[in-house]
């Protein structure tokens, strides 16, 4: 009898105690159910989202720990919010250690799912769609976790993002694998964050592909140490549709991967084809700032071995005529803009605008080809990527 | 929790032996225990803090105020009143956030229409425990008797004074503590010195509700006032109360790096010259947040004139365009020197 208490103790010990499983089910009043039960959960619990479409007024949240919002596929359960009347985003996420995985959301008024200073926060098979397609007037961001410390992106899929499909902001421990953007302005973005990993995801019909960016002005900058590698990088040659005035405006219709600003940032083995301004573009944050915090030159740059098909067959940058003669019909695949330092594999084909100063525009520019040294020693991939915990969660 | 439950049948029973009699209704009580304890009463008559609950009349121990810029809600009418517990005083803390210990209130009803007409929508509380402050909706009925706890919050068809026909968002528990959340811990926004009046204030120290005057009260210009006010004062009032909640630092806007509130000095956190992060369409085609001179092309200004989801600022609490709020706001930055 003792014996049979201790081990009950023990089950009771390693899993939450009293975890509950919370189900909700479309129809009516599906808003109001889902909000309470994510209000009512209780660290540990499950709410389980039952296929079907829940057709919402307002955005969604969560500020409770360690809970678990399930559906039934990103096909089968579907948060419809195209006639949202309220709120920034569609789902807004305020706790630790959540897992949100296996539904949809479609037509958010603003972002789609926001996780903000979310630690440990695991993202998995989550569908985010503008039905419409790409439209300027489409929410900013699908998936959207910033100031948070471990973030993990898997298998989710995001499409007509009027700024980036998936876009983590002002974070450290981060992944994004695994997963699709497709036609948004950019398809994966990694802005003033650190010890980010970024692979085997396809990017595509998107502006630009993949982007890291750091850039002033922000509570949290000094971007790095992120590696972009085993990419599908193919067709990134939607019109830029991106709301005037946002950052992202300014990429360049078929950029592929694009590295800008930041400190020691590793972009290998990655497949890149159709990316017809440049499959990799790597440059200094282009305007004026006054944050003197903020180094504006890429740091430590290394571009590894890509398989390029094909360069910057139609640039989309001033002077691309000129451009394209000097070049021989076609820009070489790794554009750089001369500032900051960057390493290049021997094998690397690329050209330079041999700028001498951040901020100043093109007037200086002295077009050439790439010459760069090959990396010495191995890229520092320690402490890179989310915490391993985070992974194990996806089980089941 | 029991105990009080028998009190509250003694004195039921007692009150109703004596009902024949036409004594003076026996002296009114707040209820500690709802706002301290860890229940969540349903009701908003559990707390006793009115004496006529449907006239908003509070109980003596429940004091009313004002602010002198008030935050927009839709052109609500907003009734505050503070309790403070017995045993506790309230400190002044310079020109920010009145402390209030453990054991006291706020509470705000938002009412529209007047006299005959009013309609009291909802009751907002503020309940300072132990482990820090908690706010919870409670929801209006039709018949005005009481107001119930509404966790996930509702939407209410109403009419504004403007005469807008409106779907008024009652707030969820989650989207009180997206106003009310500052470094992860839910604070009261409204009852900071400098947006009180110094009589108030005055006539809290002399009943000794409050330790004594603080230093800085009373700086914000009385709102309706405003233009006798110093246009500058007017509208950096207006962006502290309407809009640092969330834009400043450790707040829900953190992340935007935009921090409005009234002490910040610095003109590019001010949104001068600052280009946006995460606005999307927001940002309206502009390419700052404010354009000196240019209030036309000032990204703060652009959402404050807009109503749609994604695009409006506040993000919640408001389905109108404070047309008030918008004027003071553009002729600040029409007049900032390009």
């Amino acid at each position: 009898m003792i014996r049979l208490t201790f081990a009950a103790a023990l089950l009771a010990s390693a899993s939450p105690l009293l975890a509950e499983t919370h189900t909700v089910s479309p129809g009516e009043d599906a808003q109001a159910r889902l909000q309470e039960a994510l209000i009512l959960a209780e660290p540990g619990d499950e709410i389980v989202l039952e296929a079907g479409r829940y057709a919402l007024t307002d955005g969604l949240s969560l500020d409770v720990d360690n809970v678990t919002v399930r559906g039934a596929g990103m096909d089968g359960t579907v948060l419809d919010f195209t006639a949202q009347q309220g709120a920034g985003e569609g789902f807004l996420i305020t706790s630790d250690n959540v897992t949100v995985r296996d539904f949809a959301l479609e037509n958010p008024k603003g972002d789609g799912i926001k996780s903000k200073g979310a630690d440990n926060i695991v993202y998995h098979r989550i569908r985010v769609t503008w039905t419409r397609g790409p439209h300027q007037e489409n929410g900013a961001y699908g998936i959207y976790p910033v100031e948070s410390t471990g973030v993990l992106v898997d298998g989710v899929k995001v499409t007509g993002a009027s700024d980036a499909g998936i876009y983590v902001g002002q974070s450290n421990g981060i992944t994004v694998r695994n997963s699709i953007a497709e036609a948004n302005v950019a398809g994966i973005e990694i802005e003033n964050s650190r010890n980010a990993l970024v692979e085997h995801n396809v990017a595509t019909r998107n502006t630009g592909g993949i982007l890291v960016f750091d850039l002033p002005g922000l509570p949290v900058m000094g971007g790095g140490n992120v590696i972009v590698a085993n990419n599908l990088v193919v067709a990134n040659d939607t019109p830029n549709f991106a709301p005037a005035g946002n950052i992202v405006a300014g990429v360049r219709r078929g950029t592929g991967i694009m590295v800008m600003a930041n400190d020691k940032v590793l972009v290998e083995n990655n497949i890149l084809s159709g990316n017809p301004t440049a499959p990799v573009m790597v440059i200094a944050y282009t305007q004026p700032f006054e944050d003197e915090r903020y180094d504006p030159l890429p740091r430590e740059v290394t571009i590894g071995e890509n398989t390029y098909d094909g360069g910057g067959y139609d640039p989309q940058l001033d002077g691309a005529e000129m451009l394209l003669a000097a070049f021989g019909g076609e820009l070489p695949p790794v554009l750089w803009d001369g500032l900051g330092s960057v390493a290049a594999v021997e094998s690397t084909a690329g050209w330079s605008l041999n700028l001498t100063e951040a901020g100043k525009g093109l007037g200086g520019a002295q077009p050439g080809p790439l010459r760069v040294s090959e990396p010495t020693g191995e890229f520092d991939r320690s402490g890179i990527g989310a915490p391993a915990a985070l992974g194990e969660r996806l089980a089941g | 929790m029991r105990q009080s439950a028998v009190l509250a049948a003694a004195a039921l029973a007692f009150a109703g032996a004596l009902a024949v009699q036409a004594t003076p209704p026996p002296l009114q009580y707040v209820n500690d225990e709802a706002i301290a304890g860890s229940g969540m009463p349903r009701l908003l008559s559990d707390y006793g803090f009115f004496a006529d609950l449907g006239e908003q009349v509070p109980v003596p121990q429940v004091y009313p105020y004002r602010l002198n810029t008030p935050l927009y809600s839709d052109g609500a009418d907003k009734l505050r009143f503070v309790y403070r517990a017995a045993g506790t005083q309230f400190r002044a803390d310079g020109e920010g956030l009145i402390d209030m210990p453990v054991g006291a209130a706020l509470i705000k009803t938002f009412a529209f229409g007047e006299a005959e007409t009013r309609r009291l929508v909802e009751t907002r509380v503020l309940l300072h425990r132990a482990d820090g402050w908690v706010a919870r909706p409670y929801l209006w009925n039709e018949e005005q008797t009481d107001a119930q706890l509404a966790v996930v919050g509702a939407r209410v068809d109403l009419t504004t004074p403007k005469g807008e026909a409106i779907s008024y968002r009652v707030p969820n528990k989650n989207q009180c503590k997206e106003c009310h959340g500052l470094d992860d811990a839910v604070v009261p926004i409204g009852p900071k010195a400098r947006n009180l009046s110094g009589e108030w204030l005055a006539q809290m120290v002399a009943a000794g509700h409050l330790d004594r005057m603080p230093q800085g009260a009373d700086q914000l210009p009385l709102w309706e006032a405003r233009e006798s006010a110093s246009l500058n004062a007017a509208a950096r009032a207006y962006l502290d109360v309407n809009c640092a909640h969330c834009h400043r630092p450790g707040s829900t806007a953190s992340n935007s790096g935009l921090d409005l509130r009234w002490e910040q000095q610095e003109p590019h956190a001010l949104g001068i010259g600052k280009r946006p992060v995460a606005a999307g369409r927001g940002a309206g085609g502009h390419l700052f947040d404010i354009v000196p001179g240019a209030p036309e092309k000032s990204i703060l200004t652009y959402r404050m004139a807009s109503s749609e989801p994604g695009v409006a600022m506040p993000e919640i609490g408001k389905e109108t365009v404070d047309e008030d709020g918008l004027d003071v706001v553009s002729r600040w930055i029409a007049k900032m020197t390009p």
